[in-house]
């Protein structure tokens, strides 16, 4: 039985859009330090579960918990001012604000903690020498660095990030994927949405796959094979013969 | 030398266009919804000063302060209590109600203070004013309300670009859903830009009550010139609504010096005319 004093804990979660029914009983549960990617095909709830998750998309009951507290229904900026920071899926800048205000404004719930100004520049330097410029004009990866900045420097214990690899050249993604153990380093647990199951695998401590709104595989990544992720990522089996060497092979 | 004069008073009228203009355009650039009830409102800032200076006796500094006080509470609880309920992806209900809050008002406002006309006096002022080379003069009321019209966007610019609200409040008009992303309240935010915008009502109802007379009706023709200097300056730029309103201001006091009966209609024409060549306005910084 999972202790109840877990970091983050969802029971049965269940997310409409309308009448539409996108999540069917999600159970997860998290421990500080962790980070657990979230892996699975275009339409399976991924993003949904970020937006219930930090209360944009209502939910309702006593199904979340986080550090302790209830936080499910709650509104998302007392829910963000409890610890949860998100990087949108497409960045979302601001496009009037400068790089160092778009970041800036990321620290508005004023909660104390590592990340500062200085400490995202020393974790993306590109950003320093363009923090006057406007969010939206710089390139791909650098509005990514900007994003999961802002997010920073909320000093959020648990980070969300949507699919931050969208759209961005493999060197590039190495390059955000870098920040990833120092964001860990300074203690903030990461929950990271990821189509690049590679990058997903290589980064993460627990994964978890989900298939049409429901949780089809967990674990760790090493322990997982390729033949489980395969089947629990599209739901059948792969024909190729070798498919059971461990899913760390697949980067 | 005549239209020398023309010139400056147009100008000068076009600050008080700006003034009337400056809380719409706050409150579109941040909420995107248009406050039908808007002139309503500047005309209730009106009688609000007419009812403190001249029926309770204060001193009009006091009476200044009150009312911007007033209205800037009207303005967050009305935003918080009524607008916040009705603003979502469809335009038409906070467009309702509004519109309804516009009726309500008139009528509130003529069964409290009849439908006679009124007028601040504001002693001296009304009839000072500075001699320049060349025969001119400038009256010093139309000069101080320009003035107050530089303060006013001159504040309002510093409160957007050098200020922790400020760079919330262009936030959320750039992408309000992930204000509570960062943190931010979005109906507080909403509350606080309505806040400013009814204290700057406030200032335009004001010199609207030392400047000429106005009765319950009076509002929706004020709408129209805010819409029409908000419209000519450009969506979301603060010094656009000046140009805006010295463009309006301009037009009709050229309109006026032709004919006395076209003094409304040139200003109209200018703004049609503006709509075909440039839609998107003078100094356009939003789209859409």
């Amino acid at each position: 039985m999972t202790p109840h004093n877990a970091f983050l804990e969802i029971r049965n979660l269940t997310a409409f859009y309308g009448d539409f029914q996108a999540l069917f009983g999600i159970d997860l549960t998290m421990d500080e330090g962790d980070t657990m990617a979230v892996i699975g095909a275009n339409g399976a709830g991924k993003s949904t579960m970020l937006r219930t998750l930090t209360g944009l998309l209502p939910s309702k009951g006593q199904n979340i918990r986080f550090a302790g507290a209830a936080i499910a229904g709650q509104p998302a900026h007392l829910i963000h001012k409890a610890g949860i920071a998100m990087v949108p899926e497409g960045r979302r800048l601001f496009p009037s604000l400068t790089v160092e205000e778009n970041l800036s404004i990321g620290a508005s719930g004023k909660r104390k903690g590592p990340w500062s100004l200085a400490a995202i520049y020393e974790l993306f330097p590109d950003l320093h020498d363009r923090r006057h410029h406007g969010g939206t004009a710089l390139s791909g990866g650098q509005q990514q660095m900007v994003a999961i900045g802002r997010a920073l420097m909320s000093n959020p214990r648990l980070l969300l990030c949507d699919e931050i690899s969208l759209g961005l050249s493999p060197k590039v993604i190495k390059d955000i994927y870098t920040a990833v153990p120092l964001i860990r380093a300074r203690g903030t647990s990461m929950l990271v949405i990821e189509q690049d199951i590679a990058q997903a695998m290589a980064v993460a401590t627990r994964v978890i796959c989900l298939q049409e709104g429901r949780v089809s595989l967990s674990g760790r990544p090493e322990d997982l094979s390729r033949a489980e992720i395969t089947r629990a990522y599209f739901g059948f089996e792969a024909d190729e013969p070798d498919t059971n060497e461990p899913a760390r092979e697949m980067l | 030398m005549e239209w020398v004069n023309v010139l400056i008073q147009g100008v000068l009228l076009g600050g008080l266009y700006a003034l009337f203009a400056a809380g719409l355009s706050l409150m579109f650039g941040v909420m995107r919804f248009v406050n039908i009830a808007h002139g309503d409102f500047i005309v209730l800032a009106a009688y609000l000063m007419l009812s403190f200076v001249t029926f309770m006796g204060w001193h009009p500094a006091l009476g200044i302060v009150a009312v911007v006080l007033v209205m800037g509470t009207i303005g967050y609880l009305g935003q918080r209590i009524l607008l916040n309920r009705v603003l979502g992806k469809d335009i038409l209900p906070p467009i309702l109600v509004t519109f309804g809050l516009s009726i309500i008002l008139q009528n509130g406002m003529m069964e409290v203070f009849s439908a006679d006309s009124r007028r601040v006096s504001s002693g001296a002022l009304d009839v000072a004013s500075i001699s320049l080379p060349g025969d001119l003069a400038i009256g010093a009321m139309p000069l101080l309300m320009f003035v107050v019209a530089l303060g006013v966007l001159a504040g309002l610019h510093v409160l957007f670009f050098h200020t922790a609200l400020g760079r919330l409040l262009r936030a959320t008009s750039d992408d309000a859903e992930m204000v509570p992303l960062m943190g931010g309240n979005k109906a507080h935010v909403f509350a606080l830009a309505t806040m400013i915008a009814s204290g700057v009502v406030a200032v335009a109802g004001i010199m609207l009550a030392m400047k000429t007379n106005f009765d319950p009706s009076a509002g929706p023709s004020r709408l129209l010139f805010a819409f029409e200097a908000v419209i000519i300056g450009g969506l979301g730029s603060l010094w656009g609504t000046l140009a805006g309103g010295v463009v309006l201001g301009v037009a009709q006091v050229v309109g006026a010096q032709i004919d006395a009966g076209f003094q409304i209609l040139a200003g109209h024409l200018v703004f049609l005319l503006i709509l075909v060549v440039r839609p998107q306005g003078l100094f356009a910084r939003m789209k859409g």
